[in-house]
């Protein structure tokens, strides 16, 4: 029995240093580095697809793991990751709570509100009616007001069906950050946030979760990611938005919500006052340290995330943000982000 | 020296499994901590909000203690006119035959479905017929969720059940039948009163598998945070919530997410606890 150890392992640790061996002739003759980023699942189809691009032209492996933009948060709280993905911008007291952070948007989306309704081809709302409906104070699609923003359509004598995330979900806060806006009451009972204690309806996990229900239950309504409810091609509503027109969601309607914008690029753009705006469109950010240098990181490190930011901003890649149902950024959000990208170092150098 | 050493293997081997349960034990509680001294244990237990709003969150586990029990009890309800039977099918009318083999053999193998497809299941099918029937308006629920949870622990409940059934000796039988008992008789007056202590443990078990699952429930119940009036309304569970809200959690919320962990964990621990003793005592009799 023992004089069978005696090859198993020497042969076990041959096949290990010649592994080892391989790997280190193969990183001599191109460095590449290894970039980590984890955080906001909304972009992710756009993000799997950039990486994907970005590491075929310059080598650079990029591994991103959706988790959540509080997740990605904690990650980079924690120094174990070179970027995090948020849908939210951190508030003052987190930014104030960890070092410096350079927000840098990368596209943009929007919730959508999602209708069961057969024989209703299209449906109208507007931000107080669904503020309304969502505190349970609409019941019925055949409800006064929602007559009066659909003329000419018969609504059913049905009860609404609603479905909310039960998940804790950047597309949540935007939803309600939007209802806080157009509506005094739903902000001072309800409030925003990533959870919201909604009254009534039933809840789901995830985008596909909340689908799936408005899909297999007639006059059901439930709010959506754009990039899922495009790539599905799920019915939505038109929103009424604060310039008086009816806006259909698109990755134009969206982009066109985007107005004037801080330097920091921190702010919401819900209920938007621009002309053909989508009234509930977000940005999504990659957030990076001001300082790169942690956790041991490299100098080549440092330089290859500004650099995957950059090529983020590009336009080239900004171009296919509607190939994966999301909406380019506007020509200001570039230039701000590109600006505030020269403002990181590296032990104090400039990148 | 080969015979110290296997038996030092064996010792570590050993002694690494009520270590890391151990581990687990103690670092929930010390993450749980947050949220019961906050709130308090007790207050923690009885209250039933759940408020996320920053600034005036509030934490409490009642809606999910209560979600996990009552979807745990009507399981176990529902379970029973499906497992006791097949129970019997397989361990005292045709025991030995090929079709109760057969037939313990399906039961065993709906264990080992993993349970998203159960959940896959009764979101499509099952969440339709219930809306169909008028028996919950939005599909979703506790009523749903037990139902689809009855089935999952069919084959714990039956196949324990059927060797405590396949265990009573047959000199007692025999004598029942030898003075005129009839088969149900036997079933009823033999049987059950001996198997008794065997088959309830097997349900306790089955309870124990109920309890924690998570898949089928989240995608089941609803998910509403609010305290469940009727069985038709939608709630959530102590493993649902976990599942749901864990993602984007922290702090406080965090906190309060691992305190319902540690509670599950406490609760599974003491009924399975429960169960082995009992399954003990009825080997014994």
């Amino acid at each position: 029995m023992k004089k069978l150890y005696l090859p198993i392992v020497t042969s076990a640790l041959l096949l290990a240093f010649t592994a080892c061996g391989g790997q280190k002739s193969k990183d001599t003759v191109r460095e590449s580095v290894e970039l980590t980023g984890a955080g906001a699942t909304f972009p992710l189809p756009f993000y799997n697809m950039s990486f994907e691009n970005y590491s075929a032209t310059n080598g650079d492996r990029i591994a991103y793991g959706g988790i959540g933009s509080g997740g990605g948060i904690r990650n980079l709280k924690d120094g174990i990751v070179d970027f995090a993905g948020s849908d939210a911008f951190l508030s003052d007291k987190e930014m104030q709570e960890m070092q410096p952070v350079v927000h840098v948007p990368t596209c943009m989306g929007a919730v959508v509100l999602a209708y069961n309704l057969p024989d209703v081809a299209e449906l109208n709302l507007s931000g107080e009616v669904i503020a309304d409906i969502y505190a349970g104070k609409i019941t019925d699609w055949n409800d006064a007001r929602l007559k009066a923003l659909n003329a000419g359509v018969t609504l059913p004598a049905q009860k609404i069906i609603l479905a909310y995330r039960s998940d804790g979900s950047g597309t949540t806060a935007v939803f309600t950050d939007y209802l806080c806006k157009v509506s005094e009451s739903w902000k001072n009972t309800y409030g925003s946030g990533k959870t919201v204690d909604f009254p009534v309806g039933q809840a789901a996990k995830g985008n596909p979760g909340v689908a799936g229900i408005i899909a297999q239950t007639p006059y059901s309504l439930g709010y959506i990611g754009s990039e899922y409810a495009f790539a599905q091609h799920i019915a939505s509503a038109n929103l009424l938005n604060r310039q008086g027109e009816l806006v259909t969601p698109s990755p134009a309607s969206i982009s066109a919500a985007a107005g004037e914008l801080p330097q920091d690029t921190r702010c919401s753009i819900t209920d938007a006052d621009a002309k053909g705006a989508y009234p509930i469109s977000c940005f999504t950010w990659l957030i990076i340290y001001k300082e790169q240098h942690y956790s041991g990181r490299s100098k080549t490190q440092a330089a290859a995330t500004v650099n995957l930011l950059k090529y983020m901003l590009s336009d080239s890649v900004q171009q296919t943000t509607s190939t994966v149902h999301y909406a380019p950024l506007p020509r200001q959000a570039v230039s701000l982000s590109l600006e505030n990208l020269k403002s990181v170092t590296y032990d104090g150098q400039p990148l | 020296m080969q015979d110290k050493l296997f038996r030092s293997c064996l010792f570590l081997s050993a002694i690494v499994i009520p270590l890391i349960g151990g581990g687990i034990l103690l670092s929930l509680t010390a993450d749980a901590s947050g949220a019961f001294e906050t709130f308090g244990f007790w207050h923690f237990i009885c209250s039933d909000q759940w408020v996320t709003t920053a600034g005036q969150e509030n934490y409490g586990a009642l809606p999910f203690i209560t979600g996990t029990l009552l979807t745990t009890l009507l399981a176990l309800l529902l379970c029973i006119p499906f497992s006791l039977p097949v129970a019997l099918f397989t361990g005292e009318y045709f025991r030995g035959r090929k079709i109760a083999t057969v037939l313990g053999t399906v039961t065993d193998l709906l264990a080992g479905i993993p349970s998203i497809i159960y959940g896959l299941w009764g979101f499509y099918v099952l969440r339709g017929v219930f809306m169909h029937l008028g028996l919950s308006p939005q599909g979703s629920g506790i009523l749903t969720a037990s139902f689809v949870l009855s089935i999952m622990i069919v084959p714990y409940a039956a196949s324990l059940s059927a060797e405590f059934i396949k265990m009573v000796p047959s000199d007692l039988k025999e004598a029942a039948y030898a003075i005129g008992a009839t088969r149900a008789e036997v079933i009823r007056r033999v049987i059950f009163p001996v198997a008794g202590p065997g088959i309830f443990s097997a349900y306790i078990l089955a309870i124990g598998r109920a309890l924690g699952e998570t898949m089928t429930v989240t995608m089941l119940i609803g998910n509403t945070n609010q305290l469940p009036d009727t069985l038709r309304t939608t709630g959530n569970t102590m493993a649902s919530i976990i599942a749901n809200q864990f993602g984007e959690a922290d702090g406080l919320k965090l906190s309060s997410l691992i305190a319902i962990g540690l509670l599950l964990f406490l609760i599974t621990a003491v009924i399975n606890m429960i169960g082995k003793l009992l399954i003990q005592r009825a080997r014994h009799v």
